[in-house]
């Protein structure tokens, strides 16, 4: 088998603009979850609202699409009644760290056995490029349009804080570690936690000076830092440079977990 | 053999439920429903069943729709504040026909108002609370006996119709204690299940469509959004939406007979009460202190959908008097089936009417 075997092929063509990073992650995550050997039948996807979370209507399995936010409360109800289930969620930073942050860091706190894979491309894109609790300072959407002021989140330090089992964060660009990123969530027990960086042209790029969707994977590839080289500057007292987002596995413990399989 | 019992009104609910084979219930605590999640918590885990206690009320009946895709009887209990949390996931469950049970014993509103306190201000909540059009079932439990047999009737209903069941209690019921006569067994009307090869989201001739278990091999793709009978999203298609948003009201609406549950008493009378929940009792005193058939009584148990056709077997009625703990909400549904005046006696406040109130309703205007 091979991740295409997983996609449900009667509803192509998906609804994903030209050069949207979206699909990467969903082969990324479906060929990790293909190497599990998973049961389709045992296998759930669930997600909320967003562009990240019309995944699952592409996959054959039972899924879930529910409402803005909501995916992990509802990935929580489909785990506990069955363990035996295999549970994955995708999620969006507005869908996971905004309208559905309580719900994000209470599983992180439960470190309930889902695997969370959040397509963060610091945007609203289905709505038309509103700023996001993940949009870079400075970054200009339809809602922040003089620069966004805020300070984002850092989704995956806000999931070890909270006590996620596993925690990572790779990019579209880096797709052989992001798989086998999310495979190894996958083979965790408790709560994994990926975060995937992706490009969205349409409504990311197109305001903030990439003018073509290479230059901004481009970007991601060169603003990562892998967390080892980090680790090794903090030691020798040199900073790491704001802009720089770090990447690798961040966070590999062994908690006690709920929603385990039986 | 029945046994007897001296139970608190929630406790009747919770102990329905498990009776019902409810194994999932997701709940927040809240005043004045928290003793059936209590309940739950003490009782699920030892049938294994499961209880979780979540984040938020919007969690609560998230997890809920998810543990009934499952195959699981689930619920969650709440009130007024916990209900106006849970209304965007209760549109999403009528939208995706997902059978699930959700209590409310309701308290004094707006806003956190009177939380140990008697009302019945959410009936119209509980039947328009989500955006969009769609029909629910909501059940009104006047005794602690019937916290239990209407909890069972939820689950069924709830499986039956694929739709979300309100048990729409509220505090003075939910929080009394009362003899309760518990039966050996109770029914359970089992989920129709889909037949492979079929269309998920096909209804069969009575409007329902066989429900694809998760975990099953169905490989169903479930969503809130408009979607065909594959259950893909098809969000634009104008003909598509109409027949789909119309199917989820007639498949409940047109169904009513089936589940309507309603006591005539003196159907030849000329002043007639209707009422349900807690003001019941207030009527049975009045009838009870005034024997004969000059008073009339339509008790609804079944309050969504309304039962109209029993007002039409009142066929003397001069007058319909409808006390409520709120400001008329099932009185103006009332007005809309009958010819005759519709008298509102609102009660606020979070205590019963007392008889004295009913008769001087009964006696004014003559």
């Amino acid at each position: 088998m091979s991740f295409e075997d997983w996609y449900r092929q009667d509803r192509l063509p998906h609804i994903y603009c030209a050069g949207c990073g979206n699909g990467t992650i969903i082969n990324c995550t479906l060929a990790a979850v293909d190497q599990m050997g998973w049961k389709k039948e045992e296998t759930v996807f669930v997600s909320g609202i967003g562009c990240s979370s019309r995944a699952p209507g592409y996959i054959v399995t039972d899924s879930l699409h529910t409402t803005h936010g909501r995916a992990i409360a509802f990935a929580t109800g489909v785990k506990m009644a069955n363990p035996d289930l295999n549970v994955v969620v995708f999620t969006g930073d507005g869908d996971l760290a905004a309208i559905g942050g309580n719900h994000f860091i209470h599983a992180c706190r439960r470190n309930i056995d889902l695997t969370v894979v959040c397509m963060n491309n610091q945007i609203y894109g289905m709505t038309g490029g509103q700023g996001s609790p993940t949009t870079p300072r400075g970054c200009l959407s339809s809602t922040t349009p003089y620069g966004c002021a805020e300070i984002p989140f850092d989704l995956c330090e806000l999931a070890i804080a909270a006590g996620a089992n596993y925690v990572s964060r790779w990019t579209s660009y880096h797709v052989k570690e992001l798989e086998k990123a999310v495979k190894v969530g996958l083979e965790t027990p408790g709560f994994s936690f990926v975060e995937a960086m992706v490009q969205c042209p349409t409504a990311f790029g197109r305001r903030n000076k990439f003018k073509q969707v290479a230059d901004h994977v481009e970007y991601l590839r060169a603003h990562s830092i892998l967390k080892a080289k980090v680790d090794r500057m903090i030691e020798q007292g040199e900073k790491v440079p704001e802009d720089m987002f770090i990447v690798g596995e961040l966070s590999r413990r062994d908690r006690p977990y709920i929603g385990g399989k039986r | 053999m029945t046994r007897i019992e001296f139970w608190q009104g929630n406790t009747a609910c919770a102990e329905g439920a498990l009776a019902a084979g409810c194994n999932f219930f997701g709940g927040y605590p809240i005043t004045p429903s928290t003793e059936i999640a209590e309940h739950m918590a003490v009782k699920l885990p030892k049938k294994n069943g499961v209880f979780i206690q979540m984040e938020d009320e919007i969690a609560s009946i998230a997890s809920v729709i998810g543990a009934a895709w499952t195959g699981a009887r689930a619920m969650t209990a709440t009130s007024g504040p916990g209900f106006s949390l849970m209304m965007e996931n209760i549109g999403y469950a009528a939208m995706t026909e997902t059978p699930c049970v959700i209590v409310n014993v309701q308290r004094g509103g707006p806003s956190t108002g009177q939380p140990t306190m008697s009302a019945q201000g959410d009936m119209m909540q509980c039947r328009f609370g989500s955006h969009g059009d769609y029909s629910i079932i909501a059940l009104c439990p006047a005794n602690v006996q019937e916290m239990y047999e209407l909890t069972v009737r939820a689950f069924n209903l709830a499986d039956k119709y694929r739709v979300p069941v309100f048990l729409m209690a509220d505090e003075t019921i939910g929080h009394m204690r009362e003899k309760i006569v518990i039966p050996d067994s109770v029914e359970r009307i089992p989920r129709k299940e889909l037949v492979k090869g079929f269309l998920p989201f096909k209804a069969d001739a009575d409007l329902i469509p066989g429900f694809p278990q998760f975990g099953k091999g169905y490989g169903v793709h479930v969503t809130g959004l408009t979607h065909d009978e594959r259950g893909y999203p098809s969000a634009t298609n104008p003909n598509l939406h109409a027949a789909l948003v119309q199917r989820l009201v007639d498949k409940i609406e047109l169904a009513r007979d089936d589940m309507t549950d309603y006591d005539i008493i003196n159907p030849d009378a000329e002043q007639v009460f209707i009422a349900y929940g807690a003001p019941v009792r207030t009527v049975q005193q009045v009838m009870h202190d005034r024997p004969g058939p000059e008073i009339g009584f339509l008790r609804v148990r079944t309050v969504w959908p309304f039962p109209e056709k029993a007002l039409a077997v009142f066929k003397n009625a001069k007058r319909f008097l409808v006390p409520e703990m709120n400001l008329g909400q099932m009185a103006r549904e009332i007005e809309r089936h009958v010819r005759v005046p519709v008298r509102s006696i609102p009660k606020l406040g979070g205590e019963l009417h007392t008889p004295g109130e009913l008769v001087a309703a009964l006696e004014a205007n003559r």
